[in-house]
């Protein structure tokens, strides 16, 4: 199962990328497990300064924007 | 996820991203180039104002300056928007990391006014400067100018007082926030950072990054929701405000502040600062009122130090660094950005 996290201190911005890589990877049916990191320090530790972020598994792929759709399956069937 | 789309080559539709961008800004300046002859027809023919007539003078700035500020913070937060999506925060922070005193406080301060502060970055880019070792007070001085410059204030300082007032916001933004960082610098106020910032250590092997560059396309489609995001937050107060500047602009006679704001009151500046903080949500309508008051006496020292102040030192700002910073470091910056911000309006007051 792809483990993919969202990491973002709770923005509104970081609720979307929530949503839209959720319903991005059930419109692509992926299996995944998501996570949501929001604790500064936990974000940081990601080497990450924007936020908000998409991690699939464990490999930073966006960083302070939201991406397409599309974008965020074919990131998720390289991983998968 | 659409598979037609799939079948035109990226060339393409970057190509139409281009066109279809290009031709809004032909209509964008064509339109922006006609709003004084519309605004003209409309009050003095169509409505049939007199030319010295007070109601129909005010009425004929409503109606000049609504649509073009609304079009100047449409064209311009684009281009704002745009530009951010080049910047690499990575790339950035390795440029400043090598730099010292002086120089690296320039750059972080540049680097502030790029970037809008908000908690989305601000503290994960605060945590991300001390963690690869850049001073504290290189990092204050992006900490103290992402604040002070505020997209929104800018442009409509563009369109209200002109590029030099505009340019003026801009250079005394980057120079309090290089001034002040070195100034806190020195101070050394480690001891009042919150103490998990300095043990945050990025683990960048294990979490990899494999971030692709964005197309042009999706430069545009962000660039288009970031203006449409600030421009329905923004559009309101802007209306109001300039509603208000216009009955001032009629109304109120020449010179009537010139006792009250004008540059011999010293007090104003003090004043107009403690005014600004809470003002904060509506800066975008405050900045037209102040352009009307401009216009009766008022100094434009007294008129930016507002302005700035409005801006820069607000409560969800404070709440926001409290998650990195100690009370005692909140309340020496705030101390320090007043300071500056009095010190600039005195300045422009003198020079003007």
């Amino acid at each position: 199962m792809l483990q993919v996290k969202v990491l973002g201190s709770g923005c509104s911005n970081c609720q979307r990328l929530e949503r839209e890589t959720r319903a991005a990877l059930e419109a692509g049916q992926v299996a995944y497990q998501l996570t949501k990191v929001t604790d500064y320090a936990d974000i940081a530790a990601y080497g990450v300064m924007q936020t908000p972020a998409l991690v699939i598994n464990e490999m930073v792929v966006s960083s302070g924007r939201i991406p397409k759709a599309d974008q965020i399956v074919t990131w998720a069937r390289e991983r998968e | 996820m659409s598979t037609h789309v799939q079948f035109l080559p990226k060339i393409n539709t970057d190509r139409r991203a281009f066109v279809l961008v290009g031709a809004l800004a032909v209509l964008w300046i064509g339109l922006y180039n006609s709003l004084q002859a519309i605004a003209d027809w409309l009050t003095y023919d169509l409505l049939r104002f007199g030319v010295d007539d007070a109601l129909g003078e005010s009425l004929n700035f409503f109606v000049y300056d609504v649509p073009k500020i609304l079009l100047l913070l449409t064209g311009m937060i684009f281009l704002i928007s745009l530009l951010q999506t080049f910047i690499d925060t990575q790339k950035v922070r390795a440029v400043v990391e090598k730099r010292g005193e002086g120089v690296g406080n320039l750059m972080a301060s540049l680097f502030g006014a790029l970037t809008p502060f908000c908690s989305c970055s601000s503290v994960p880019l605060f945590i991300g400067f001390v963690e690869a070792g850049i001073p504290l007070g290189i990092t204050f001085s992006f900490l103290i100018t992402s604040p002070i410059m505020n997209e929104v204030a800018l442009v409509l300082l563009l369109g209200m007082f002109g590029w030099q007032v505009a340019l003026m916001y801009l250079v005394s933004g980057i120079v309090i926030g290089v001034v002040a960082g070195i100034l806190l610098g020195r101070m050394k106020l480690e001891r009042y950072v919150e103490p998990f910032v300095f043990n945050v250590k990025a683990n960048r092997a294990a979490a990899g990054f494999e971030v692709e560059k964005p197309t042009w396309i999706e430069r545009f489609a962000e660039s288009a929701e970031k203006t449409r995001e600030i421009v329905s937050k923004v559009w309101l107060f802007v209306i109001i405000g300039i509603g208000i500047g216009a009955a001032i602009h009629g109304f109120v006679p020449e010179d009537a502040l010139v006792n009250i704001m004008g540059e011999d009151a010293w007090w104003s500046v003090p004043l107009s600062v403690l005014l600004g903080i809470p003002l904060y949500s509506n800066a975008a309508g405050v900045i037209p009122i102040v352009s009307a008051l401009l216009g009766k006496g008022a100094a434009l020292g007294t008129a930016l130090a507002f302005m700035m102040s409005v801006v820069a030192l607000s409560l969800p700002e404070l709440i926001i660094l409290r998650r990195v910073l100690k009370p005692q470091l909140l309340a020496i910056l705030v101390a320090v950005i007043g300071v500056s911000i009095l010190l600039t309006g005195y300045l422009f007051n003198m020079v003007m």
